[in-house]
């Protein structure tokens, strides 16, 4: 299958960003912690170095914590794959303030560029459909990614969308790899003091 | 009205009683029997969260999620689901983030079905291998204690602990 998306993964995350306000970033391990890295570093990234199929839940766990502020989880179709059935449990509370964004090359990146299930096939905008998302989409242009980057979540949230990506791979860009850091930053930034 | 009328507290509101103590805010889980009064609890408590999950590990990354946040999240599984948590532990383990999870046993004590136990078996070693501390609880009144007391280091120091709740404390599932 020949697929020729043409918005580039590093692009993508830094407008979608642009504008975060007091938005927490949750990011999936891999190629998505460091597009998020590369769009600048902030105190409000929580990003994972491992924990493959995490990024959802933690972005869930986050977000009904905070119900006042944005939380945005950008991850990768493979860290998605892994953790489907957060999609059912998203769905099931249904966080007005939480937006997950899929950025599909369809293929596994960190690991050989191997084909992925959205490769063959799967739609995952389809799947977060099914579970019972209200706002799901499949964006394949700047134009309408900026528009869902520029509209506030919606009272029948939580957000969910599909960024079709270019198969390009951008050179690595690492932030800090201390997991107690990351998290301590992030808890501060919301005015937590470390135990 | 009579005292002795009074139902007995039962072990369970006892985990419920500290949860409220403590302020645990949010409750993921994948249900069990053994869990299901403090289920059903958590539930009628508008101040809780209960989250019903596909796999317990899911309940692992969003514990982690809800102290990035600020808030107390207890999971609550059965040792079949254990060993779906082993490499989402390592986030618990990476991050320093506190962790409690109850976990209600089967396959250990009068088990009718005999695929609860290998899982059973394994349970304590999963934990132990991941750097979780495991306590057990093999009668009533060992509950409450045992709970308050992992409650407190887990969010007052982030520490990492897992409660069995040991069959013969919930009962033989009668077949």
């Amino acid at each position: 299958m020949t697929v020729n998306n043409n918005i580039e993964r590093r692009q993508a995350v830094r407008r979608l960003l642009a504008n975060r306000g007091e938005t927490l970033v949750v990011c999936g391990l891999g190629s998505s912690t460091y597009d998020v890295f590369a769009a600048g570093d902030d105190d409000r990234n929580f990003y994972l170095w491992g924990a493959m199929g995490g990024a959802v839940m933690i972005g869930l766990g986050l977000a009904i914590a905070q119900p006042d502020k944005p939380v945005l989880v950008i991850t990768g179709d493979g860290e998605a794959l892994m953790g489907l059935g957060a999609l059912a449990s998203v769905a099931a509370q249904k966080p007005d303030n939480l937006t997950i964004i899929v950025l599909d090359n369809a293929h596994f990146g960190e690991t050989g560029m191997q084909p992925s299930h959205t490769g063959h096939g799967v739609d995952l905008t389809e799947v977060a459909n099914g579970c019972g998302f209200n706002n799901s989409q499949t964006i394949t242009d700047y134009d309408t990614l900026d528009a869902f980057s520029n509209t506030p979540n919606a009272a029948n949230g939580p957000r969910f969308a599909v960024v079709k990506i270019s198969t390009e791979n951008p050179d690595r860009a690492l932030p800090n790899l201390d997991g107690v850091y990351i998290k301590n930053r992030v808890r501060s930034s919301l005015g937590i003091q470390p135990v | 009205m009579s005292t002795q009328n009074k139902p007995a507290q039962r072990w369970e509101d006892d985990i419920y009683d500290c949860f409220v103590r403590h302020n645990v805010s949010q409750v993921p889980y994948v249900p069990d029997a053994g869990h299901a009064h403090l289920i059903r609890r958590v539930h009628d408590t508008p101040q809780m969260r209960p989250i019903v999950l596909t796999t317990e590990e899911e309940g692992v990354a969003s514990s982690c999620g809800a102290w990035l946040g600020g808030q107390k999240s207890v999971l609550l599984m059965q040792s079949s689901g254990v060993g779906n948590c082993i490499n989402m532990l390592s986030l618990v383990s990476n991050c320093n983030f506190p962790f409690v999870t109850i976990v209600s046993m089967r396959g250990e004590w009068g088990e009718f079905n005999h695929w609860q136990v290998p899982m059973s078996r394994a349970t304590p070693g999963s934990f132990e291998l991941m750097g979780i501390d495991v306590k057990r609880c093999d009668s009533p009144e060992d509950v409450a204690p045992t709970v308050d007391a992992a409650l407190y280091a887990a969010f007052a120091s982030e520490q990492k602990i897992a409660i069995l709740l040991s069959q013969r404390l919930i009962g033989r599932k009668e077949w």
